[in-house]
């Protein structure tokens, strides 16, 4: 690992990134718990995007579309706050059964 | 038109800043800098500059406001003193790692307690190691002349630069001060190009992320040699000064060294008083010295070490106390270049170095005079010819 | 002119003890004397005793300590005799104004001083008359003008008028006062 890092006559001076950074950092492999959503059952209430800590609800035409499973840390607000009823458009699924 | 004003050290300081006439000013006032910010705020009110002028509600937010200034990419600047200085201090370290080229007069005042409001340097000794430039000023003409120079220095070598003068004594004192036209100063400084403004939308960048074990350290290495590059820097812009202006000061002054036996070590005012003393000496044939040490930060350990390693023993004047046991911070780093600095062999080095006294004078605005000073140098006579040192750590001024 | 004159002066703080240093400073500076004018180190304190210095010398100054064997002392406010030393550290060559309507052999006899030169000027009744209030610092200052010989009245009154105009763009009648309460003293001052 360490050999890939740069050494300090190769960074940008100040401390400075390129902007938005975060994207490149995956943080899906920190998830063991996985959210499923069920587009039949989902009522496009976006309450699941509103509550997302991580923005990995995915939004096309203003419409969930999906999860970004790249940085979603799995930590089941999304399932947690979705309001179908008597079974919830999103289920949270251990990511040992996926396998 | 240049103009030869009788101005006190902070107007002379305002003036500057007038004449710099930076983007954006975030201050917050206080004794005994109050006035750079007042007489500012005024030129502000009264649209001789163009400075957006943001009024904090402390130190702190000052530097804070300064440092998001800077980082947008306008040419920044504020003023402070003492507990100022103290509560800025976490913001300092900000400024400087992220490679902003903030200017701040600072005017030397002692910290509390007990509460004082004279001069001593505690307050930017305090703050040497913060990754700022430091240049401390004799006089009003100096500090002058200093801000304008600092704004190039700072903008070059990308670093933030406190240039500060002793409170009351330089900062109260009215002296004759030589102004340059207003187009002179901007024609010096230039118009100001950011590095890396955080308000170029084409080219977004992040700034102050957060750096772990795996690339702080590369970070601060970064750091350090930007530190170790403005020496030179500092060095050209006063060579073009002097060009413009006629004017130009080194690293630090040396004054009457060239065949001293002897020499004393300080910044700040007390140099002037100093120069008096050698000058009543010198007509008794002593052969004393002195060195004004003007540029602390980065500090010119090679240079100082070279100048003063011929001498039979010098002492180092303390306006502060590292409170540490040992020494103040001027005389634990000038001693401490002559030892890591030496020309000689190895062999030869034992007792081949200057003898050093240390004094601390001057704490919380205690005055030092001539006679003080002659008594040093009586001192030093005394250690050169072989006598034995009693002490390293002497008091200038204080009941026992 | 000896080589450097220091001038230390007594006041109440809000007599102007600081403005009348500054003032004399800069005309010495006009008239091509290096110069320093500074007050005693302080927070300000209406009615405290307050002290201010000038040295004024034909070369450089770099002197940066304070002033204690003045070659003139200016005294702002004569009650402050009883409790300060407004002697102390003047040689016995030394020159002393008083703002007071008493001659200078009434004070010298009342403060019991022996050798100095004494010098006294009404200062607080001729402000009183050209200003409308007791503010003697600028009558005090042509007193000093006179004693002194430093400088000359027509360059410290042109200097003056230039400071003044500028302190007080919109009271005119004060800068007139002034400038009369100067000449006023240059020309009243006694001595012995």
């Amino acid at each position: 690992m360490s050999d890939e890092k740069k050494g300090w006559k190769e960074l940008p001076i100040g401390a400075i990134l390129e902007a938005g950074t975060a994207k490149n950092y995956k943080t899906g492999d920190w998830r063991h718990i996985r959210p499923i959503w069920n587009k039949e059952k989902c009522i496009q209430c976006l309450r699941c995007w509103i509550y997302c800590p991580d923005s990995s609800i995915i939004i096309k035409d203003g419409k969930v579309d999906g999860i970004d499973l790249d940085h979603c840390k799995g930590c089941g607000i999304c399932a947690a706050e979705c309001p179908v009823k008597p079974v919830k458009a999103i289920t949270m699924v251990s990511e040992k059964e996926i396998k | 038109m240049r103009k030869k004003l009788a101005i006190t050290g902070n107007e002379a300081v305002a003036y500057a800043m007038k004449q710099i006439n930076p983007d954006v000013v975030a201050a917050y006032p206080i004794t005994p800098a109050t006035e750079i910010v007042q007489i500012f705020s005024q030129y502000v009110a009264d649209g001789e500059v163009n400075t957006e002028f943001v009024a904090v509600e402390s130190e702190h937010s000052a530097m804070s406001a300064t440092i998001g200034a800077s980082a947008a990419g306008s040419r920044a600047m504020t003023a402070t003193s003492s507990q100022g200085l103290a509560l800025m201090f976490e913001m300092l370290y900000i400024a400087s790692a992220l490679r902003l080229p903030i200017v701040m007069p600072e005017v030397n005042r002692s910290l509390s307690a007990p509460i004082n409001i004279h001069a001593d340097h505690s307050d930017t000794m305090g703050a040497r190691d913060c990754g700022w430039l430091q240049i401390y000023c004799e006089n009003s003409q100096e500090a002058y002349d200093s801000l304008i120079q600092a704004v190039r220095i700072a903008e070059e070598s990308l670093l933030p630069i406190m240039v500060t003068i002793d409170g009351f004594i330089i900062s109260h004192a009215m002296e004759a001060v030589d102004t340059f036209d207003n187009k002179e100063v901007q024609n010096f400084i230039g118009k100001y190009k950011p590095a890396h403004p955080l308000l170029d939308i084409k080219h977004p960048i992040t700034i102050g992320a957060i750096d772990f074990n795996d690339y702080y350290f590369e970070h601060k290495r970064s750091q350090i040699e930007a530190m170790n590059n403005v020496e030179p820097v500092i060095l050209k812009i006063n060579e073009e000064f002097k060009k413009s202006f006629g004017r130009g000061y080194g690293l630090f002054e040396e004054y009457m060294m060239q065949d001293a036996e002897t020499a004393i070590v300080v910044i700040g005012s007390t140099a002037g008083t100093a120069k008096v003393a050698v000058d009543n000496l010198r007509k008794q044939g002593k052969k004393v010295g002195l060195l004004r040490l003007r540029v602390f930060r980065p500090f010119p350990a090679e240079k100082l070490s070279k100048a003063l390693s011929h001498l039979k023993a010098v002492a180092v004047l303390d306006r502060s106390t590292g409170m540490n046991a040992y020494a103040g911070p001027v005389c634990t780093e000038v001693a401490s270049s002559l030892y890591t600095h030496s020309d000689l062999p190895a062999s030869q080095q034992a007792g081949k170095k200057p003898k050093i006294l240390n004094y601390i004078y001057g704490l919380g605005g205690r005055d030092i005079f001539v006679e003080d000073i002659q008594k040093v140098y009586v001192d030093l006579e005394n250690v050169a010819k072989g006598e034995k040192t009693e002490k390293l750590i002497n008091y200038i001024g204080v009941r026992e | 002119m000896k080589n450097m004159v220091e001038i230390r002066w007594h006041g109440r703080g809000g007599q102007g003890a600081k403005t009348a240093a500054l003032l004399f400073a800069d005309s010495a500076m006009s008239a091509g004397k290096f110069i320093q004018a500074f007050p005693e180190y302080g927070p300000e304190r209406m009615g405290a005793p307050v002290q201010s210095f000038d040295r004024l010398s034909n070369e450089p100054i770099t002197l940066h300590c304070g002033i204690t064997s003045p070659d003139i002392v200016a005294v702002l406010d004569p009650t402050l005799m009883a409790t300060v030393d407004v002697t102390a550290g003047l040689s016995d060559g030394g020159v002393i104004i008083i703002n007071t309507a008493s001659s200078p052999a009434e004070m010298r006899k009342e403060m019991g001083l022996s050798g100095k030169k004494i010098f006294t000027i009404d200062a607080s009744g001729i402000s009183k008359e050209t200003l409308g209030r007791d503010i003697p610092n600028t009558p005090m200052l042509g007193a000093l003008v006179k004693v002194s010989g430093l400088l000359e009245i027509e360059n410290v009154l042109e200097d003056t008028k230039k400071k003044l105009e500028k302190k007080f763009r919109t009271k005119p009648e004060l800068i007139e006062g002034n400038i009369l309460a100067i000449k006023r003293a240059y020309e009243e001052v006694k001595g012995e």
